[in-house]
């Protein structure tokens, strides 16, 4: 079985982030890159899939600037077996359809029985690759998947939706995406990390997925931002003076923003 | 405070990497809840054996890392910057292993090694006795060889891990020789007549386990002698090196915590309408904080490198404690001094750090002990005392 497991360099969730002026682009350079923490579910997973069936091998696949392949080799230590970095200064800018594309074209060409995602990156956060993946691929979707079993040519699922859980089984291939809570991921072992140093990885270019330039990066992505601006560190204080019922009004505060 | 370091390979940086995250994942949001409850973290110790840390400068044909002391020892100032108990308590295990790693025969490293360095088990050493500690050599634990076995009768005291080990690295008296009648044991955790007394209450490191054990007539194979009866002492001062030179990379660990925590609240705390490290008085603290602990870095850092040369480095180890524990002393107690009221406090990790800085100016030797032994070593005498 081939499961390929999809993994993206984002910006450290603790350093501040920056669109860039002009494009409005992520600034990657701002921020260090880490790896998007809800992939290291999915790698984790893959790696569990791949210890319960012999013969499954675990590809990591990122698509982004040349240091993205960071991201790869800590699946790589991690366990997976070969990482694939697609890479291409013509891809920058690209949208989550376009980014689809790439990744579709990628994977189809690694071949493969099951792709696994995190549920979102916490850079964008549109949660939407997963289900694009699948439609490009041809293959089912569970998403949100908090529970997966591989069972001959066939998946269950358990998934976590709106607070309710669903068990689907789906005919491999299949895409799947993974909640927080499906387990814990590994740390990658000093074992892992010198294996990692002899595992292949590849690299490849758009034109090496026969796509041409004007179909992917910003020329080829159906959105563009427009405009941005700067949110303000002033506007975001909010002062609450106390006048009795200051606690009162914290939880307020912190209710309206979720954080409680 | 992002803390540079120099490594010697890519894979030793992204080893620590690795490190610094699980640190302040696993290590850094339990630490003062255990250590205020006094619950030693058996399973953080499992998780970094998982990674294989606990056999790090092991060789790798035992299924060590076989790295340099460059490397672990980084490693252990980067857990005790997180976690200081976590950090030590690496230390003694590594030390635990030293004496078999380094003066078993072939056939002993073939048959415990692998266990003892391949992460689910853990060590302790012991040679501190109630009435030998700076003065190791007068432990009256006795091992006796009845023609079959050796049976181990004594007291221990100040045993790290003590009743939590696996296994015991134990110095014990084979014969009265002053010089050469101590040898050196290792004795299974679940040995028949060993018994653990009640972990020490102590000041700080309240989650490490500290205790007295007592040995009521313990049966060991003659096989578990590591090295020659009465070639105890000699490897005891050998894995003292080692011990020593892992306690300056703990406190080091230690220190930069308490620098951290230093800077963060002197950039926080307004008074008279400034932030207080814009305050000379305060600012100047912090940079003679940050001189010693960079100082205490560069000198274990440099035993570490001498230690990698294979050569003996009993003054430089002994040198690295003196100058990394002492400087933890100071910069934790400096930095309850930045933190004013809020540093006397529990709220704040720095008069936890302030605690434990002050076991590591005892533990190893003392540090009037390290000035013995620097001191002798100066005056060319035998390095084989203390």
């Amino acid at each position: 079985m081939r499961v390929v497991v999809l993994v993206k360099q984002v910006p450290d969730t603790w350093s501040p982030k920056r669109l860039r002026p002009g494009d409005f682009l992520l600034d990657r350079a701002a921020a260090d890159g880490v790896v998007n923490e809800l992939d290291t579910y999915a790698v984790e997973e893959a790696l569990r899939i791949k210890e319960k069936h012999d013969d499954t091998t675990v590809i990591a696949l990122t698509m982004g600037p040349p240091p993205a392949v960071e991201v790869v080799r800590k699946a790589l230590q991690m366990g997976a077996d070969e990482g694939v970095h697609v890479v291409d200064d013509a891809l920058a800018g690209s949208d989550a359809m376009v980014s689809s594309l790439v990744l579709a074209a990628a994977i189809e060409r690694i071949g493969f029985d099951l792709v696994i995602t995190g549920v979102e990156s916490t850079d964008a956060r549109m949660g939407v690759l997963p289900a694009m993946l699948a439609e490009r691929l041809g293959a089912a979707q569970a998403t949100l998947a908090a529970e997966v079993k591989v069972d001959g040519r066939e998946i269950s699922v358990r998934r976590l939706a709106g607070g309710r859980e669903f068990d689907v089984v789906a005919p491999l291939p299949a895409v799947v995406s993974v909640v927080e809570k499906i387990n814990e991921p590994r740390y990658p072992s000093f074992k892992g990390i010198m294996a990692a140093k002899s595992k292949p990885l590849t690299t490849l270019s758009a034109a090496d997925l026969g796509l041409d330039s004007n179909r992917v990066g910003l020329a080829g992505s159906a959105t563009e931002v427009v405009a941005a601006e700067e949110r303000s560190a002033e506007r975001a204080r909010v002062v609450i003076h106390d006048e009795g019922d200051a606690a009162a009004r914290i939880v307020e505060f912190l209710a309206s923003r979720k954080l409680l | 405070m992002h803390v540079e370091r120099e490594l010697p390979s890519e894979e030793a940086r992204e080893l620590l990497e690795v490190v610094a995250d699980l640190a302040r994942r696993e290590l850094l949001p339990r630490a003062a809840d255990d250590e205020a409850a006094g619950r030693f973290p058996r399973e953080i110790f499992r998780l970094l054996g998982e990674v294989g840390l606990l056999g790090l400068p092991y060789p790798a044909e035992y299924g060590g890392g076989a790295q340099p002391a460059v490397v672990y020892e980084q490693v252990l100032e980067e857990l005790s910057r997180a976690w200081l108990t976590v950090g030590l308590g690496l230390s003694v295990h590594l030390l635990a292993c030293y004496p078999l790693a380094t003066f078993g025969t072939t056939e002993q490293k073939s048959r415990w090694l692998p266990e003892m360095i391949g992460g689910r088990t853990l060590g302790a050493y012991s040679l501190s006795e109630p009435d030998a500690g700076s003065d190791a050599a007068a432990l009256r634990t006795r091992a006796e060889f009845d023609g079959a076995h050796y049976r181990l009768r004594g007291t221990k005291a100040w045993t790290t891990h003590g009743g939590h080990a696996d296994f015991y690295t134990v110095l014990a008296r084979t014969a009265d020789d002053p010089d050469h009648g101590i040898s050196c044991f290792l004795v299974p955790g679940n040995a028949e007549g060993l018994r653990f007394a009640p972990p020490e209450h102590k000041m700080g490191l309240r989650a490490s386990p500290t205790a007295g054990i007592s040995f009521d007539d313990v049966e060991l194979e003659p096989e578990r002698r590591i090295g020659a009866e009465g070639e105890g002492l000699r490897i005891a001062l050998a894995a003292l090196d080692v011990g020593r030179l892992g306690i300056a990379a703990c406190a080091t660990g230690l220190a930069q915590a308490a620098l951290d925590a230093a800077v963060e609240y002197a950039g926080e705390r307004w008074q008279f309408g400034h932030r207080i490290r814009e305050f000379q008085g305060v600012g100047f603290l912090l940079a003679d904080m940050a001189a010693a602990v960079a100082s205490a870095r560069a000198t274990y850092l440099a035993a570490a490198r001498a230690a990698d040369t294979g050569r003996r480095i009993t003054r430089d180890a002994a040198i690295a404690k003196l100058v990394c524990t002492d400087t933890a002393m100071r910069v934790t107690t400096n930095a309850v001094q930045i933190l004013g009221g809020a540093g006397y406090v529990e709220d704040h990790p720095v008069e936890r750090y302030f605690r434990e800085a002050k076991a590591l100016q005892i533990v190893e030797g003392t540090n009037q002990i390290q000035r013995v032994v620097i001191a002798r070593q100066i005056a060319g005498a035998d390095a084989a005392t203390i």
